[in-house]
């Protein structure tokens, strides 16, 4: 065995983006690749827990795990690792804030086995069998099934094990991984805790910066499909809920450059802690109108509130979760 | 009083803090349980000190914290007291006495907030509890600030040139101060050089007026500007930039005497214009001046009628007539930059417009005129001379006089005008007097507050001046009886007798109310002032700052303000001489540190909290991509603190892990 240092890929409550991620360093995971060892990389390669349980602690150089965490599985494992390992890093939204899945902490974990096993129209289950660390009897040849237990709530990585740095983005783009990497290896990491990104909002990345007004008067909030929207003009100005004056830049706003607004996925600065609570403050106080029956109607056009302003970091909102009555 | 210091407990690191609640008499200790609110916090972390005191605002308590600073080596204090409205200073100069900085103060509000507002003991004293818990944990996390002072600029700006204006400016300037008298029109004096005489002393308001007029004029340290506007106010109290318009007149001012001459040699031989003096009751020429004490006695050319400036093709007899070459065609509208420290808005009222209430038939009816009108009418200078005539010439043998017209109504105004009431007895008196003409007032209440305005109320009654109480319906010319023909018909609900009546009479006089002027709006928007909703500008405090406004070294004077008789009027115009007064002798002003800053490194420049700003304080540095805030312009309302969508702004002594942490610590139970 060589003496290159070993990384950890893992996932959790993830789409798996991030681990293509990875991928999409093109020729660079080859760079990767020649300076360490990969021990654990479930998409791409065939280790077991015990591998990694055989290990001694602290003998993992770095491990990036993506996904939130919402089962009895995924705490099994970071915990496994965050033993194994001298540097945990979040890797991706999920992992960081709670990302997609963790719009699940607006519904109840009954309301979501409910409709899921029961209700659904897709489904039948006649018995109501709902998968769990229980053992059920499998319909067929009798022999007992059991599943990782769903939790209450849908966790960051951080509300689980300690985290040392954070790789922001939905999913981190090359660029902040490069770095990143690049930085582990020369040993010339910021303090622990960092997110490895600018600590600056994205319209500052952003080439339609100088078309925005300062005064916007927001009289409508539009969604990109019900428009044409010019690829020049500030999108925020175009009535688009563009999130890049509140989101940490780092991507070089490719969604922008996209001609589609900025949804957040880099989440909040490090100076804001409730990112929903401070776009209603930003977005809100620029809408034109004055009395409150025309700024409702203005509010109608504001889609989802929760799935838009919280998109990437549901876990992490004061909000918290709903609770079952 | 229990001695809970010294209870030796470690700090950790944390910042030592003295803790102090207050009795105040029985107003907290009668609700709230001071002694285990003090011994509670005591077992806070940080707290060293821990005390209850009878009034901690009187000398001996503040010699208490101050103490107790040197002593305990206390490096954060709280106070449980009252509201910091009141005494939040009192307490920051005590920790200030001891040492500390002031800004190392945290005061929590338990009486509004608790004692006063509660009768359940227990909860009280448990709430109490939560909100010291809150102030805590906050000023663990104060930093240490330090109140930054501006020079004041000497000079001082008066808008606006009738009674108040004139006041405030004469004040000023016999102090010694510079002073700039800003006045639109082409004369100062306002409304009070259109009245005749003045209730309730009858004196003739010229005879008050215009030895004022003159005063201001030849005063060395007043720089009068009429037929001019202020068009754009920049900068902050001390150091405000303000620009003024400057209409041309089309005269030479440091050369013409008012000789008048010019007038007479106009080409119209016939006056064709209606006289705005008065009010339209006369005509005027295209070149005139507008009453014979008019300031300064400097005749204008009115560019929308005079034919040379609107064709350049006039004999121009006028400048033939001048042997002082002062008529100067080429004159253009000017733009004049003027610095002052502080700024007196006295920008008056203008009356209600009497078509807004058909009913009384303003403008259908010639027999009816606005209270306004009459006061032309009755002037010995006025266009009839003084007498009393209505528009076709004839002497009314009865006149009505219509109170409350938009006053105190739902359809039009809700307030009561203050004045309608003794300047309606006040023409009546007049009216009786120049014509013998029976006058019948028509009154919903008599409003006769001030100083000897009862005692002229009681002098009407016996001058044998007609009083029915009601609102009128409805001033009609058609006639139901034969003494009604010809005669404007007042119908009203007499509300002392208990029927309706029909007054016939040949002259009825509408007492219009007081509203703000058509373009208050856009002066307050210049003035960076507020207004109350019905559009009169807002005082900072309807009680204990009447003149102040929200805009720090903006006053408000007269009528601008709220509808006032003329003594309230120059009263309060005395009163924001004296407030400009205070802070030009100050030399300087200190400005709180509550102020909000831009994290430059940080800031994205997304422009969001520029518009938001109510003080105009943030700018966008164009180079640098950068909002700006203007510490001195800022008064801390944290608006642009809340709205940075990316946290790049900072409110001192708000910033948001103080905030967090009184959350928490309200919460913590």
């Amino acid at each position: 065995m060589s003496e290159k240092p070993k990384v950890a890929f893992y996932w959790c409550a993830a789409c798996g983006g991030c681990d293509e991620a990875v991928v999409d360093l093109a020729e660079g995971i080859l760079d990767v690749v020649a300076a360490v060892d990969i021990v654990l990389w479930p998409v791409a390669m065939d280790f077991k827990k015990a591998d990694i349980e055989a290990r001694p602690d602290k003998s993992i150089l770095v491990s990036f795990i993506n996904g939130s965490i919402r089962s009895s599985e995924q705490v099994e494992w970071v915990r496994l690792l965050r033993k194994k390992s001298q540097l945990v890093i979040s890797f991706g939204t999920c992992a960081g804030g709670g990302g997609i899945p963790a719009l699940a902490n607006e519904f109840s974990r009954e309301e979501i086995l409910k409709y899921v096993y029961e209700t659904c129209p897709s489904n039948v289950n006649e018995s109501k069998v709902r998968p769990g660390p229980t053992p059920v009897a499998h319909n067929g040849d009798g022999s007992a099934l059991t599943l990782p237990e769903l939790h209450e709530q849908v966790r960051s990585l951080d509300q689980v094990v300690a985290v040392d740095y954070y790789l922001p983005g939905c999913p981190p783009t090359p660029k902040i991984i490069a770095a990143a990497v690049g930085a582990l290896l020369s040993g010339k990491m910021p303090p622990p805790g960092t997110v490895l990104s600018p600590d600056k909002a994205l319209c500052d990345e952003c080439r339609r910066k100088d078309s925005k007004p300062a005064d916007l008067s927001l009289a409508e909030f539009k969604r990109p499909h019900q428009m044409h929207i010019d690829p020049e003009k500030c999108l925020l100005a175009q009535g688009l809920l563009c999130m890049g004056g509140s989101t940490r830049s780092g991507c070089e706003a490719l969604c922008p450059e996209g001609n589609m607004p900025c949804t957040g996925c880099f989440g909040p600065t490090s100076r804001v802690r409730d990112k929903g609570a401070k776009v209603v403050s930003a977005i809100l106080s620029n809408i034109a109108a004055d009395e409150p029956e025309a700024i409702d109607k203005i509010l109608d056009t504001f889609p989802d509130p929760v799935g838009t302003l919280y998109r990437y970091g549901f876990s992490k909102a004061m909000l918290r979760r709903k609770q079952d009555d | 009083m229990a001695d809970n210091t010294g209870n030796g407990q470690k700090t950790n690191g944390l910042p030592r803090i003295g803790f102090y609640i207050c009795h105040c008499g029985s107003n907290i200790a009668g609700i709230i349980d001071v002694v285990a609110v003090a011994k509670f916090a005591e077992t806070l972390p940080g707290v060293v000190v821990s005390r209850e005191y009878k009034y901690m605002c009187s000398d001996p308590g503040q010699e208490l914290i101050a103490q107790d600073i040197k002593e305990h080596k206390l490096e954060r204090i709280v106070v449980a007291s009252c509201s910091p409205n009141l005494h939040e200073e009192t307490f920051r100069k005590a920790a200030q006495k001891g040492g500390l900085n002031p800004f190392y103060f945290q005061m929590v509000n338990i009486r509004e907030h608790a004692s006063w507002v509660h009768e359940n003991k227990a909860a009280a004293t448990l709430k109490a509890k939560d909100l010291c818990r809150a102030a805590i944990y906050r000023v663990r996390l104060h930093k240490a600030l330090e109140k930054r002072r501006v020079p004041v600029n000497p000079d001082v700006l008066v808008v606006g040139g009738g009674i108040a204006g004139i006041h405030a400016a004469l004040t000023l300037a016999n102090a010694g101060k510079k002073v700039t008298l800003v006045e639109r029109e082409a004369t100062i004096g306002g409304h009070m050089a259109m009245f005749d005489k003045t209730f309730p002393t009858l004196d003739c308001a010229a005879c008050i007026l215009t030895p004022k007029m003159s005063a201001v004029k030849s005063h060395p340290n007043i720089t009068l500007w009429t037929y001019s506007e202020v068009e754009k106010v920049d900068g902050y109290v001390g150091s405000y930039e303000v620009t003024v318009k400057r209409k041309p007149r089309y005269i030479k001012e440091d050369l013409c005497v008012g000789c008048m001459e010019c007038i007479e040699a106009c080409v119209f031989k016939e006056a064709k214009v209606p006289d705005a003096f008065n009010q339209g009751l006369s005509k005027r020429r295209p070149i005139y001046i507008d009453f014979p004490q008019a300031t300064p006695k400097v005749v204008v050319i009115d560019p929308a009628t005079c034919i040379n400036v609107k064709t350049g093709k006039c004999k121009k007899t006028c400048v033939e007539a001048c042997d002082r070459d002062a008529i100067d065609f080429t004159q253009k509208e000017e733009k004049v930059q003027l610095k002052v420290g502080t700024i007196v808005l006295a920008t008056g009222f203008k009356p209600f417009d009497p078509k807004k209430s058909p009913h009384y038939g303003y403008g259908k009816y010639p027999g009816v005129f606005t209270a306004l009108e009459i006061e032309r009418l009755v002037n010995a200078s006025g266009p009839t001379s003084g007498e009393v005539l209505t528009r076709d010439g004839r002497h009314p043998k009865a006149v009505g006089i219509i109170h409350c017209v938009g006053s105190r109504d739902e359809k039009t105004n809700k307030w009561c005008s203050r004045v309608c009431c003794m300047y309606s007895l006040k023409l009546a008196h007049l009216i009786k007097e120049h014509s013998g003409a029976e006058v019948y007032n028509f009154y919903i209440d008599m409003r006769a507050p001030g100083k000897a305005y009862e005692e002229f109320y009681e002098k009407l009654l016996s001058e044998g001046v007609h009083f029915i109480r009601g609102r009128v319906a409805e001033v009609t010319d058609w006639a139901m009886t034969k003494e009604e023909e010809g005669k404007l018909v007042l119908r009203v609900e007499d509300t002392l007798a208990g029927f309706v009546r029909r007054v016939p009479v040949d002259m009825v006089v509408l007492a219009t109310g007081l509203v703000p002027q058509s373009d208050a709006g856009d002066v307050r928007r210049v003035f960076n002032i507020g207004c109350g909703k019905e559009g009169f500008f807002q005082e900072r405090h309807p009680k204990l700052a009447p003149v102040n406004t929200f805009t720090d070294g903006v006053f408000i004077a007269g009528a601008c303000q709220a509808p006032k008789d003329i003594p309230d009027t120059v009263a309060q115009a005395g009163a924001a001489a004296a407030e400009a007064l205070a802070l030009v002798d100050a030399g300087f002003v200190e400005l709180e540190p509550n102020t909000s800053y831009v994290l430059e490194e940080e800031c994205c420049g997304c422009k969001n909290c520029i518009p938001l700003c109510p003080y105009t304080a943030i700018s966008f540095d164009e180079t640098k991509k950068k909002a700006d805030i203007n510490e001195v312009l800022c008064k801390g309302c944290g608006v642009c603190a809340a709205a940075c969508p990316s946290g790049s702004i900072v409110q001192n002594l708000f910033e948001d892990a103080e905030i967090y942490s009184e959350i928490e610590g309200v919460l913590a139970r």
